[in-house]
């Protein structure tokens, strides 16, 4: 099934969770923020929430800035 | 200067340096890491941006900037609206490790300057939610204020836009922020080099935030440090109390004795 991640199309396998994708990704799970669909998820639930077909994957971190 | 002794306090928590420091604009981690270290600033400002997925042999700034050794400040930098300003924070809370964020809600892409009704809403939704909320605002007395009556526990006018290195265009109405609230003044954005920073803590302010004036300086790590000292001696000289100004001569040496 496919999903967006940051804004590209990804195919991943049937019930993936969050917290595997990270690993796939080889993404530091306490280095970023997930929003799916929209809604921030609480780390603590990256190993327990599941990816659905069509789902809007964000991942999110710190980077260099000042202000602007 | 008795640093130990004169440590500054927002919102309960204390901070070593009087000098905060943004990381955006450097050649690269290295240099970003070497000049925060050379400006002694233990507060650094961060973004929040997606992450790169098809390129993941890049570092990550937090690789160099040990979230125990600095207090790391996310912004809401690059938000136009209320909406996206508080879903950045949101994140930047969910990435990071506490609930302080340097709030900005811009007015135009032109001047940068904060659209502070926007600020103003921003920053009501996310005190309710258990945000410190430091607001990244006008040199506009009347909104420092309005900002401090919601509960931000500092407030952060700016000194000039941002990036523009023209110093301290109102030094005036600073100085009557500094006079109306009673938290913390975080002079923010403008500033061009070391006398920019000296004269605003001159004035009064508790701290100052830079980042291109550092950034852009042909030598990053000689202006990284020069800021540093410029704090300092500002501070110095505001806790020492300047002299009056006055139109004529007042001799040094003692007429008595002479010849």
């Amino acid at each position: 099934m496919f999903i967006q991640v940051n804004g590209e199309s990804r195919g991943i396998g049937e019930g993936q969770t969050v917290a595997a994708l990270l690993q796939e990704l080889d993404i530091r799970a306490d280095r970023v923020a997930v929003e799916l669909n929209l809604e921030i998820l609480d780390r603590k639930d990256f190993e327990t929430r599941s990816l659905c077909e069509g789902d809007r994957v964000e991942i999110l971190s710190f980077i260099g800035g000042g202000a602007e | 200067m008795d640093t130990i002794n004169d440590r500054l306090v927002i919102a309960g928590r204390e901070f070593k340096s009087r000098l905060w420091v943004g990381t955006g604009k450097y050649k690269d981690f290295v240099e970003t890491k070497k000049a925060i270290d050379a400006s002694g600033a233990d507060v650094v400002t961060v973004a929040v941006r997606r992450v790169n997925i098809t390129d993941r042999s890049k570092d990550n700034l937090l690789d160099y900037l040990d979230p125990k050794k600095y207090i790391i400040l996310p912004n809401t930098a690059g938000c136009y609206t209320v909406e996206d300003a508080v879903r950045y924070a949101r994140l930047a809370r969910a990435a990071g490790v506490s609930d302080l964020v340097k709030l900005e809600v811009l007015g135009d892409e032109k001047t940068l300057f904060p659209d502070t009704a926007g600020l103003i809403e921003a920053a009501k939704i996310l005190i309710k939610e258990g945000f410190i909320v430091l607001p990244y605002t006008n040199d506009d007395p009347i909104v420092a204020k309005k900002l401090v009556d919601i509960g931000c526990p500092a407030v952060m006018p700016l000194a000039a836009p941002i990036g523009s290195g023209l110093g301290i265009r109102n030094p005036y109405n600073l100085k009557i922020i500094m006079e109306t609230v009673k938290v913390p003044i975080i002079v923010d954005a403008g500033v061009g080099t070391a006398s920019d920073a000296a004269l605003a803590m001159e004035y009064g302010a508790d701290a100052v935030l830079m980042n291109t004036a550092i950034a852009g300086a042909q030598d990053p790590l000689a202006m990284a440090e020069a800021m540093k000292y410029a704090v300092w001696a500002g501070r110095l000289a505001y806790k020492a109390g300047r002299i009056p100004r006055k139109l004529y001569a007042t001799a040094s040496s003692p007429i008595e004795g002479m010849l």
